[in-house]
């Protein structure tokens, strides 16, 4: 009794040779997202149990923010995706979600799907606004299909 | 020579003990439920005693009414002309808008110029599962359930873009911080938008809501075991063998009997009683004008008749 204590409690000391703290939720390299519109691959993927992995976040940080395009690995295709909710800590009046959501776009900006089924934040409006270049791609054709913003 | 030390160790515990029991309660700013202590018939004279101190001081009922009016205990932030220059900002900002007093547990609405927004407004209903922050830097943070997606929002008590808030239910919870709601059950943090304000009769406490909640199976986003928590009914069908051991050797049962640390997390009496002599005549007058302005409005306002 009394030794199996100390080898509980040896291990537990020699254990916490390192910091721990809470993790940061960050989108990078390799984390899963979660599919939020009815595009029909989004929904196989989720349903099967394999949600997309990040294989390239498009800006200079290499740590996908909100509204910063993607691109994901999903069902084995390549597909671009814009990051409508994250699960990490934001700014003041930024929405904060349980869970790091995607919505799957084309090259030029037009959805896969055609309905999100959760809550977008409003600061999105602005922000796909601004990414938005006139020739380019355009991103505010994913608030269309938004129901309901937060 | 081990006795000795034994023996005179006890001493200074006990010693500590009826020190912790007699004075600590003055010097504090420590969450509330600290207080409610069940009154055996040993310590019935401190209490009595006690119930007196706060009766004698009206102003400690305001510190947890209005906790960001206290400044941040660390010394290396104190700094009286700012807190000062705080207080008085403060103060000007709920002249201009109706800040009601509310604690962690209560439902509230919060309505937001938006410049995002379609409206240019925007409301959020939810549970506030934290409040934190000294001064004009206090913030609170508000978390509901939005289409089976859980949806938290931080905001600024003192934001100048804040445009009403309203207390749906003014009620507190069994801990001083819900972020185990995160890991709970979805139904413990769903709000509908659309609630109507539920209006408690004048003079009566604020109610304590005893609801504990159920927490979904592991992985959790913290430890939730080894803190204690009044508000969480499952927390034990979760554990493995391995958890409750590491709790055990974790637990700090001492921490309460820590005089220093409760000092340097407090705010001492002396310096409370002149921050609330400062604002409390003022947060009277604004809750004064509330009133009679809210009678007036209820008297002036027809309804309208169709038909």
């Amino acid at each position: 009794m009394f030794k199996s204590l100390i080898t509980k409690l040896n291990c537990v000391q020699t254990s916490r040779t390192f910091h721990t703290t809470a993790c940061l939720n960050e989108v990078r390299l390799l984390s899963r997202l979660r599919v939020v519109d009815n595009s029909e691959i989004g929904k196989r993927a989720m349903a099967e149990g394999k949600p997309p992995k990040v294989i390239c976040v498009y800006n200079k940080k290499h740590v996908g923010y909100i509204g910063d395009r993607v691109m994901v690995a999903i069902k084995g295709q390549k597909k671009k995706g814009i990051l409508v909710g994250l699960k990490q800590k934001q700014n003041v009046k930024v929405p904060k979600f349980d869970s790091n959501n995607v919505v799957l776009i084309d090259d030029n900006g037009t959805p896969l799907g055609n309905r999100i089924h959760v809550p977008i934040p409003t600061i999105l409006r602005t922000i796909l606004k601004e990414k938005t270049h006139s020739k380019g791609a355009d991103y505010t054709k994913l608030l269309g299909i938004a129901t309901r913003f937060v | 020579m081990a006795l000795a030390i034994r023996r005179s160790s006890s001493e200074v515990f006990g010693a500590a003990k009826w020190f912790i029991r007699r004075d600590c309660r003055v010097l504090s700013t420590v969450p509330e439920r600290a207080e409610e202590k069940p009154v055996t018939p040993k310590r019935e004279r401190q209490a009595v005693s006690r119930v007196r101190a706060s009766a004698r001081n009206p102003n400690l009922g305001l510190r947890h009414a209005y906790p960001e009016f206290l400044p941040d205990p660390n010394p290396k932030w104190r700094n009286s002309l700012r807190e000062k220059l705080e207080r008085s900002d403060m103060l000007k900002r709920r002249s201009q808008i109706d800040i009601p007093e509310f604690y962690v547990g209560s439902i509230l609405a919060v309505t937001i110029a938006d410049p995002h927004a379609q409206g240019k407004t925007n409301r959020f209903v939810g549970i506030c599962i934290e409040r934190k922050g000294c001064g004009l830097r206090a913030e609170f943070t508000l978390r509901n359930v939005v289409d089976h997606q859980g949806v938290e929002v931080r905001y600024d008590l003192y934001d100048p873009t804040v445009q009403s808030i309203q207390v749906l239910r003014l009620e507190k919870r069994l801990d001083d911080k819900l972020l185990y709601l995160r890991d709970a059950l979805p139904e413990y943090s769903t709000f509908s938008f659309d609630m109507d304000p539920e209006i408690l009769p004048e003079g009566t406490p604020v109610p304590v809501n005893p609801v504990q909640v159920k927490l979904k199976p592991r992985p959790w986003l913290e430890r939730w075991e080894r803190q204690e928590l009044k508000g969480v009914a499952n927390i034990e069908e979760h554990l493995k063998e391995k958890d409750r051991v590491r709790r055990e050797l974790r637990a700090t049962p001492w921490e309460k009997y820590d005089l220093m640390k409760q000092y340097r997390k407090t705010i001492p009496i002396e310096d409370q009683n002149d921050i609330w002599a400062e604002v409390n005549h003022q947060l009277r007058q604004l809750q004064l004008t509330r009133k009679t302005s809210a009678r007036k409005r209820t008297f002036t306002t027809p309804k309208p008749q169709l038909g």
